[in-house]
């Protein structure tokens, strides 16, 4: 834990300072009211019968959010909804203020450069170092020049300045998550969501990951973590002010109460 | 133009987006062999458009400047038949000179088909007027009618009648070989098409990828376009190269004389065959685009 947090404290006020943008929070999201995503009365469904309906979520600036519930409830499916990658069959989704029905595809690709994700198969490109990979939303941004002086700082936060030039395929599970998470805040994106991160990896890697988390919380992301794992929640209510979402009969429930 | 900026632009291209796609070598091979030997075969047709090109002209302007009129008549009637055509032929508008060929002008003509010693002097054979024409030539149908009513023997032999269809043959290669250009271009267009598409589908999860992280479709198009564009370049620069190569390597024919004297590039025709690479690099940007862009589009 020390161990993870001591590389951090050296990489906060270099980046914060410096450019202000990179992990600082956020000033000029353009965002309309106070959300940066909203669900309003939201359904989805794959074809068959609706996977959930009259969904409401609102993820505030510094907000921290959890979303549980039994596999196959539609988690997964949530998420693809707040970053783009699916449009709801019925309501609206609102990115910054912008109803995502009515994007375009690159609108869709704008708002993904400031959505940091980190999915539950964390995918690389498997020819390119680690390093280039958490660069990679920087250079499809135009941006790479930008990570000159904060990859090495990332890199040493999640803790992977040593494997910077291995390729994704030799890294273990809980160091592809974090490469995953780097590679998600690098950005310096308004949201961060992330599918079960700490669903294939020990308990110490989970606490790790989950500390990463909540600074970027504490720097005034708001965070939607997907996950099952209740020990996981227990430990970040520990930390933070997080709220517990439940998905589970086709409805999205507050789940505080029973943790 | 257009075309030629949006080139220079992507030569100059983002490299970071090349590394992130993972180069196949297959269809790096494919495109570089069908740029390569289109060029190959690009030489030819443009060498053979530009041959019956000057082909065609030359006999269109030899031919046109001259034709023949042919008296028969009674040895006794020949030479005033001939007087009086040519004195209608000095007043034909559109006519510079009119002359009578010699008798030994004529026994030369005949002299390749019945030898030397051909007795022209005592053989009916028709007497030849040679008609030079002048500015844009004379009416040869009103040539004939006045003709016709003077001078009875004499038959107006303009060239037209086998001139034409001479030419027409020649421009009707002409139109051949640049029709297979637009072929030869239009082949490598699909071919390239094609490798693309393949190297997109070998692809699809860089792309993914590539697409999460907030790729737009220009960027991740850009990285496959710009290294297509560069592999059609250096292919049909080499299929150019061995196509001007095998050109030079011809058999001079000049002795044998006819068609084939022309095949090649003369002075300045020699810069066509320079345009090939630019243009498969073209053919390459715009196939390969056309095709990212609609697959990306698919794809999601
Ligand atoms: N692409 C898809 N097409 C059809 N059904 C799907 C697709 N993806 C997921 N599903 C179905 O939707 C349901 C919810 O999936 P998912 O959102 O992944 O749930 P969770 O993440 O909560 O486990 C599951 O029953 C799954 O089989
Ligand atoms: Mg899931």
């Amino acid at each position: 834990m020390a161990k993870v947090l001591h590389p951090f404290a050296g990489f906060r006020p270099a980046t914060v300072i410096e450019t202000p943008r990179f992990f600082g929070q956020n000033t000029q999201t353009g965002t309309k009211g106070t959300s940066v995503i909203e669900l309003e009365n939201v359904a989805y469904s794959y074809g068959g019968g609706e996977l959930f309906s009259e969904l409401n979520l609102t993820l505030a600036p510094g907000s921290f959010h959890f979303l549980t519930g039994p596999s196959g409830a539609g988690k997964t499916t949530l998420l693809k909804l707040c970053y783009g990658e699916l449009i709801a069959t019925s309501g609206q989704v609102r990115l910054f203020g912008a109803d995502a029905r009515a994007m375009d595809r690159d609108g869709i690709a704008m708002a993904r450069q400031r959505i940091g994700v980190v999915h539950q198969d964390c995918q690389f490109l498997d020819h390119l170092p680690l390093a280039e990979n958490v660069a990679l939303p920087l250079s499809v941004a135009g941006r790479l020049s930008e990570a000159a002086g904060n990859l090495g700082d990332l890199l040493a936060w999640v803790g992977l300045s040593e494997q910077a030039a291995q390729l994704p395929p030799q890294l273990s599970g809980g160091e592809r998550q974090r490469a995953a998470l780097a590679r998600a805040v690098i950005m310096s994106p308004d949201v961060i969501i992330a599918d079960e991160p700490t669903g294939n990896i020990d308990w110490e890697m989970s606490q790790r990951l989950l500390t990463l988390l909540v600074e970027l919380n504490r720097m005034g992301k708001a965070v939607l973590v997907a996950t099952h794992d209740m020990n996981l929640i227990r430990a970040a209510k520990a930390q933070v002010q997080a709220r517990v979402l439940r998905l589970k009969g086709r409805r999205l429930q507050a789940a505080g109460a029973d943790l | 133009m257009l075309g030629l900026l949006r080139l220079l632009a992507l030569l100059t291209g983002d490299p970071q987006a090349d590394r992130a796609v993972p180069p196949t070598g297959f269809t790096a091979r494919l495109t570089l062999f069908t740029a390569g030997a289109m060029a190959f075969l690009a030489v030819f047709a443009l060498a053979l458009s530009l041959a019956t090109g000057r082909l065609a002209d030359r006999w269109s302007a030899e031919l046109a400047r001259t034709s023949t009129l042919r008296i028969s008549a009674p040895a006794d009637q020949m030479a005033a038949q001939t007087a009086a055509a040519v004195k209608v032929l000095e007043t034909t508008p559109g006519v510079a000179s009119a002359r009578p060929l010699t008798d030994d002008e004529q026994k030369a003509l005949l002299e390749p088909w019945f030898g030397p010693d051909l007795p022209v002097e005592t053989l009916p054979i028709p007497r030849l007027i040679e008609i030079v024409e002048d500015g844009d030539g004379y009416d040869a149908a009103g040539l004939r009618a006045r003709l016709q009513a003077e001078v009875p023997g004499a038959v107006l032999d303009d060239h037209t009648r086998w001139r034409e269809p001479l030419v027409a043959a020649a421009n009707r290669l002409r139109m051949l070989g640049f029709s297979a250009i637009v072929l030869i271009a239009a082949s490598t267009a699909a071919m390239i098409t094609l490798a693309a598409q393949a190297a997109l589908a070998a692809n699809a999860q860089v792309i993914k990828v590539m697409r999460l992280v907030g790729a737009r479709d220009t960027y991740i198009a850009g990285a496959f376009v710009r290294r297509f564009t560069l592999r059609a370049l250096t292919g049909a620069a080499v299929g150019t190269l061995a196509g001007i190569v095998a050109i030079l390597l011809l058999p001079r024919a000049d002795a044998a004389g006819g068609f084939l004297t022309g095949l090649g590039f003369q002075g300045t025709g020699w810069l066509w065959p320079l345009v090939i690479p630019p243009l498969a690099a073209v053919t390459a940007f715009f196939a390969t685009r056309a095709a990212a862009l609609r697959t990306l589009r698919e794809q999601s």
